[in-house]
């Protein structure tokens, strides 16, 4: 017992009563209730949003079925990404070895449906039984005369962020195998963002306005050709930094191409990722039309947001996400709407970003890595929070203790990225938060404690 | 289109599969686990198989479901995952406190060949059990069977570790549940509390995965089979399983463990069903039926009668669980439509006997298929060849719902994208009187949206 909730104790910091540091990326005990992932999981939602390729996944059907358009990526074009493909193993692949079962499931699947490229996911047993899946892909690719990319990712090996390495190894794979896009000498890629909501979409028009192109989304409305040929872009701007630093430092090595790191989320951060790129390409006419444009935008914006400010001071928020980079900018974004973060928590955190975090929270903010459902409510109880921004198993939590929430995770249903989306994001609190509803749980005041 | 490439033409498919009409047998048995009271499902396997489940569970009940990982690494992998549980029990006891935990297995820790007899032996040698607390264990190897296998394996190991014959029988009644929604088994203790009879139901989900909003989160619900009733169930005169996919195992089980009788029967969907369930009930039970249920009865057909005429010759497809779909089958054909296409990824020989059986005369031209091939790209398929006027299946269905412009109604699992399923009951007269409506709705709405203007009726 004691081991355990030493370990926690190394996990958990309250800032202004604890000196130590959250304690960050490590394993999950076994035993433990907790809201992090596998590696396959964590390749399968970086890659997912590619529309044009075929996603098929080698393994019993389970994997295939919990993944299957469970992702609100939005695509402007093919719509492939949103069906699910299995090679459904049954026991006698297990006894006999699965790669007949994957070769003949891919040339199906490449017949029937002509994609642009497919994508293979090794699942736990693959592994195990021995398939070799990088020799069966090879084989289709060449008689099907398209990529057909092994994605290594048998989820027991590590947790969601060594799956975002395999993804980005994957990609790493098709980049530099084009090059027939027309290509600006102002291009970037915009690598981590993806298109959920149409989120995309958003920083494409501010970008437009910047004449900046954007050669490559890696990998939010994503295609392949396009991807093919993002080593020809001169800058990638990384967003979601845990899933794409691996590639953004590999397209460094391999292509020279320089790497910035940037949040849309919030107007800081958004105005700085316009910035930031502006300043690269050491352009005073493209800095001026980013200045302009966030002049612009913010004419309209701060004023909308006046009213959910006070609306919303002095409420208190939960925040417990995937990434580390993402709660560093909720944590930014609800203070510009007067709400206090009073738990920050996330499932990949490194102990460097718990450091950052704690130097931007109030005294009395509790700051937690990999958290169970049990603590997450202690601590809501404790702090008396009003608000819990997660994602889908964090939900149902919230409301049965009677607070908001947001999702700021697959399922989340509006854009929150950019100008328009620090708006949404700002309506979406006021409305959760000042529900009628939770006027009535408790029948009546004294029932409250 | 979502879903443009679906042609009509069948090419054969020996290997593919393409939007699945199933899942993986843990989370099966991590549904049924939640129906026992104080019960943490353990999944033994990577950390992404129970994040997973949980979170399909969650999306489809709109409920906190907790669940423990063995969180199984590369070491594991190549050393079995013997340590992981042996960890897994002593964290859990000391930081969750449940009274059992209800282990199961994955594909990996299946191939890697965990013995868990003998991990959880080794557990109680080691006293990482308390005194009064339980773990109990199945196989649920995801590459055999589906949830549903899952399901009736996790029902099967209650009987194993809890269903214990003492020499007294007591007149109780057990009734196991199939795989059906928290307000089913609602429904199912509400009539058997009408006809006075005496019964333990198991698993039930009910108060667990329909908790109420009070303001608190327990990490186990007020629901949920006791684990005395679950002993007790071996003192029963007689059970009665619903759905032969899921309970047939645990029915036989008891009875070889405890010599308790049983029947198994459909799930009380629809008129027939629910008209074999309460006079098996009643017949075991010894209780006559009273009025009220035979009332129940006489308005679920007078609601019928009233609206025949809508239901008359239409075309029904239909996806799901082997053990829904069979009930809800032959009520289609009791309100007069005609089910033309059916659909269950789970294998097995009792769909086919039973679709042939029900519909070889009444509805000649039916296509069915269970098991491999029989996914969601080939129903879509057959509609392409021969239209239907609704499409009965979980939330995956909106596509072909969408592309085909087909009414719809979502019955299943995952329903992720309307509330209701756990709202209102589909078993017993009143589920069928609540089905009645539901398929209504959606013909006549479909009617009155796209009828000539002329056409468009206000008294129907």
């Amino acid at each position: 017992m004691s081991e355990y909730l030493q370990d926690r104790e190394k996990q958990i910091v309250t800032k202004g009563k604890d000196a130590h540091d959250v304690e960050g990326g490590k394993p999950s005990l076994s035993g433990s209730v907790s809201q992090r992932a596998c590696v396959f999981c964590g390749s399968r939602v970086v890659l997912y949003p590619i529309a044009d390729a075929v996603h098929l996944v080698h393994g019993p059907i389970g994997c295939a079925s919990y993944t299957w358009d469970i992702r609100g990526a939005l695509s402007s074009g093919p719509e492939l990404h949103r069906s699910s493909f299995s090679t459904d193993l049954r026991e006698k692949h297990v006894v006999f070895g699965g790669e007949t079962q994957l070769y003949q499931s891919l040339v199906e699947l490449i017949d029937k449906y002509q994609p642009k490229a497919a994508f293979v996911y090794s699942t736990c047993i693959v592994g195990v039984i021995g398939d070799d899946v990088q020799s069966v892909c090879k084989r289709v690719a060449e008689e099907k005369s398209i990529p057909v990319i092994p994605v290594m990712s048998e989820g027991f090996q590590g947790s969601k962020k060594d799956g975002y390495k395999i993804a980005c190894d994957a990609l790493a794979a098709l980049i530099g195998t084009d090059e027939s896009l027309d290509v600006s000498s102002m291009s970037i890629n915009i690598l981590g963002d993806f298109n959920l909501a149409g989120e995309l979409w958003i920083l494409e028009e501010y970008y437009k306005k910047m004449d900046i192109q954007i050669l490559a989304p890696i990998t939010g409305d994503g295609r392949v050709k396009n991807i093919q040929n993002a080593h020809r872009a001169a800058l990638n701007v990384v967003q979601c930094s845990g899933s794409m630093m691996h590639l953004a430092k590999y397209m460094k090595e391999t292509y020279g191409i320089p790497f910035i790191k940037v949040s849309y989320f919030g107007i800081e951060d958004m105005s700085d990722a316009l910035y930031e790129v502006a300043k690269f390409f050491k352009n005073e006419v493209v800095m001026d039309k980013a200045r302009e444009l966030v002049k612009d935008q913010l004419k309209n914006l701060l004023p909308a947001l006046e009213p959910y400010k006070t609306a919303l001071t002095g409420k208190k928020a939960a925040i417990y996400v995937g990434g580390a980079f993402k709660a560093i900018s909720l944590v930014k974004a609800l203070r510009l709407i007067g709400v206090k973060p009073v738990i920050v928590g996330t499932q990949t955190g490194n102990t460097d970003d718990y450091r950052l975090l704690k130097t931007i929270c109030d005294d009395g903010c509790i700051l937690v890595d990999d958290s169970n459902p049990i603590e997450l409510s202690e601590f809501v109880k404790q702090t008396g929070a009003d608000l819990f921004i997660g994602g889908v198993k964090e939900r149902p939590i919230a409301y049965k203790l009677g607070i908001g929430f947001c999702d700021h995770n697959h399922e989340r249903k509006m854009a929150l990225a950019g100008y328009e989306g620090m708006l949404n994001f700002a309506k979406e609190v006021y409305e959760t938060v000042s529900s009628p509803v939770w006027q009535f749980v408790h029948r009546t005041s004294s029932e409250k404690n | 289109m979502l879903l443009r490439h679906t042609t009509a033409k069948e090419v054969d498919r020996k290997a593919l599969t393409v939007n699945p009409a199933k899942t993986c047998q843990p989370v099966g048995a991590m549904y049924a686990a939640l129906g026992l009271h104080g019960c943490l499902p353990h999944s033994h396997g990577s950390q992404g198989c129970c994040a997973y489940h949980r979170s399909a569970l969650t999306r489809h009940f709109k409920e906190p479901v907790v669940a423990s990982t063995s969180s199984f690494s590369e070491g594991s992998s190549v050393f079995g995952g013997s340590a992981n549980l042996l960890t897994a029990i002593e964290t859990i006891f000391t930081v969750y406190e449940p009274d059992v935990i209800a282990v199961h297995t994955t594909c990996l820790s299946e191939t890697i060949g965990d013995d868990l007899n003998q991990i959880v032996s080794k557990a109680k040698e080691d006293g990482k059990i308390p005194d009064g607390k339980r773990v109990i264990y199945c196989n649920t190897p995801s590459y055999v069977g589906s949830h549903i296998t899952g399901y009736s394996n996790q029902v099967a190991a209650f009987i194993k570790f809890f269903s214990t014959a003492t020499p007294k029988k007591r007149n109780v009644i057990n009734l196991i549940a199939g795989w059906m929604e928290p307000s089913d088994m609602r429904e199912l203790k509400r009539i058997a509390k009408v006809m006075e009879t005496r019964t333990i139901l198991f698993p039930d989900m009910s108060g667990v995965m329909d908790s109420p909003l009070t303001g608190k989160y327990d990490i186990y619900p007020k629901g949920g089979t006791t684990v005395d009733e679950m002993i007790a169930t071996g003192d029963s005169k007689f059970s009665i399983g619903m759905g032969m996919y899921c309970t047939q195992d645990a029915c036989i089980k008891l009875e070889n463990k405890c010599k308790v009788k049983f029947e198994v029967m459909e799930i009380p969907i629809g008129l027939k069903a629910t008209d074999q369930f309460i006079m098996s009930l009643s017949r075991h039970g010894n209780v006559p039926v009273p009025d009220s249920i035979t009332d129940e009865r006489g308005r679920l057909l007078d609601l019928i009668a009233d609206n025949s005429k809508y239901f008359y010759d239409k075309r029904v497809a239909l996806f799901g669980d082997p053990d829904t779909l069979i009930p809800l089958v032959e009520f289609l054909l009791t309100l007069d439509m005609k089910p033309v296409y059916i659909v269950t990824g789970t294998p097995g020989k009792h769909f086919d006997e039973a679709m042939t059986e029900m519909l070889k005369d009444r509805v000649p031209e039916a296509k069915f298929r269970s098991g491999e091939g029989a996914d969601l790209f080939r129903l879509h398929q057959w509609i392409k060849q021969e239209g239907v006027d609704l499409l009965i299946g979980n939330s995956y269905g909106k596509y072909i719902a969408r592309d085909e412009n087909v009414p719809f109604v979502r019955f299943g699992f995952p329903v992720v994208d309307r509330p209701g399923s756990n709202s209102f009951p589909h078993v017993g007269y009143v589920g069928a009187i609540n089905w009645v409506t539901k398929l209504l709705d959606v013909i006549l709405d479909h009617q009155d949206r796209t009828c000539a203007e002329e056409k468009v009726e206000l008294v129907m």
